[in-house]
């Protein structure tokens, strides 16, 4: 399970069955001063994320087990939830990080 | 899920028995910009994706979470054809004006 | 199971059911020596670790499962031990007594 940050979205109309209605959106993982860790990625949305928002999401097969209807479904990263409060050191880095919106 | 071109097919005749009936689409991976990088995957079409679409692929175990590819030696499928893609306010692709 | 230490806390309020009632910490895995190593982590705490404490961390999610006794949870990174020392060849590289504060 990783840090990241919803930074874009992706509408799929065309895609495989029982992923209908599962939002897509692009994180970019971060790390543990808030900047960015490799590259971004697309991933599910098990909560009601948007664009800006501190999450942290799980990759591999247990992000299908994640999302609320179907779990058969080939998924490889699924935000699992929003960040209010991260704490390294004495630097919190989920107020630290708040993005110009 | 990563983000990639379809940029041509694969055909193989010689092959596991597992993959008989699938299409094998070679995607050129994109990065956050929509450019294309260095980087190659050979994935099954689990959505009638072709040459041209902007398609996510998955990887690794949740590639075999499709009938299509369950129990199959598969390692990537592709499962969804991008429509649009915003990031960071603005849009980066829409599929209806290329 | 890799070894990590404990960097962080992560307070997350609005999550999926399955996190309920569960702590996150930040973690960095590390060698055996000490020195970080791969990407910085976000785990479920099950032994009731904390900040700059070594831990044994499972990275994968059928044992987690199997630990949570939950088939369907979709936990990847488990924090499953604390580390009270770590001897490499012969040599002591980690002994949580001398981490303690006086």
């Amino acid at each position: 399970m990783y840090l990241g940050r919803v930074i874009g979205r992706v509408v799929a109309t065309q895609q495989y069955e029982g992923l209908e209605g599962v939002p897509l959106q692009i994180v970019q993982p971060l790390d543990e001063t808030g900047a960015p860790m490799g590259g971004s990625l697309v991933a599910c949305s098990a909560i009601s994320s948007g664009p800006g928002d501190l999450i942290h999401y799980v990759d591999g097969r247990e992000a299908a087990l994640a999302l609320p209807n179907e779990t058969f479904v080939p998924v490889d990263a699924t935000i699992l939830g929003f960040v209010e409060q991260a704490v390294v050191g004495n630097r919190d880095l989920a107020s630290d990080l708040e993005p110009s919106r | 899920m990563q983000i990639a071109k379809i940029i041509g097919s694969l055909v193989a005749t010689q092959k596991d028995e597992g993959l008989r009936d699938h299409k094998l689409l070679v995607c050129q991976v994109h990065n956050h910009e929509n450019k294309p990088k260095d980087q190659y995957v050979i994935a099954v079409d689990a959505v009638g994706a072709g040459p041209g679409d902007l398609v996510l692929y998955a990887t690794g175990s949740s590639a075999r979470q499709t009938t299509l590819t369950k129990d199959r030696p598969c390692d990537a499928v592709v499962m969804a054809i991008v429509d649009s893609w915003d990031q960071d306010g603005s849009n980066v692709y829409e599929k209806w004006s290329e | 199971m890799i070894l990590a230490d404990v960097i962080g806390t992560v307070v997350s309020p609005v999550q999926i059911k399955a996190l309920d009632g569960f702590t996150l910490l930040m973690v960095r895995p590390v060698t055996p020596d000490g020195k970080a190593t791969g990407k910085m982590r976000i785990a479920l705490d099950k032994v009731g670790a904390g900040v700059g404490d070594r831990v044994l961390m499972i990275d994968e999610g059928n044992s987690g499962r199997q630990i949570l006794k939950d088939a369907s949870a979709p936990i990847k990174s488990l924090i499953v031990g604390f580390v009270d020392a770590v001897e490499v060849h012969g040599k002591l590289t980690y002994d949580h007594r001398q981490t303690q504060q006086p």
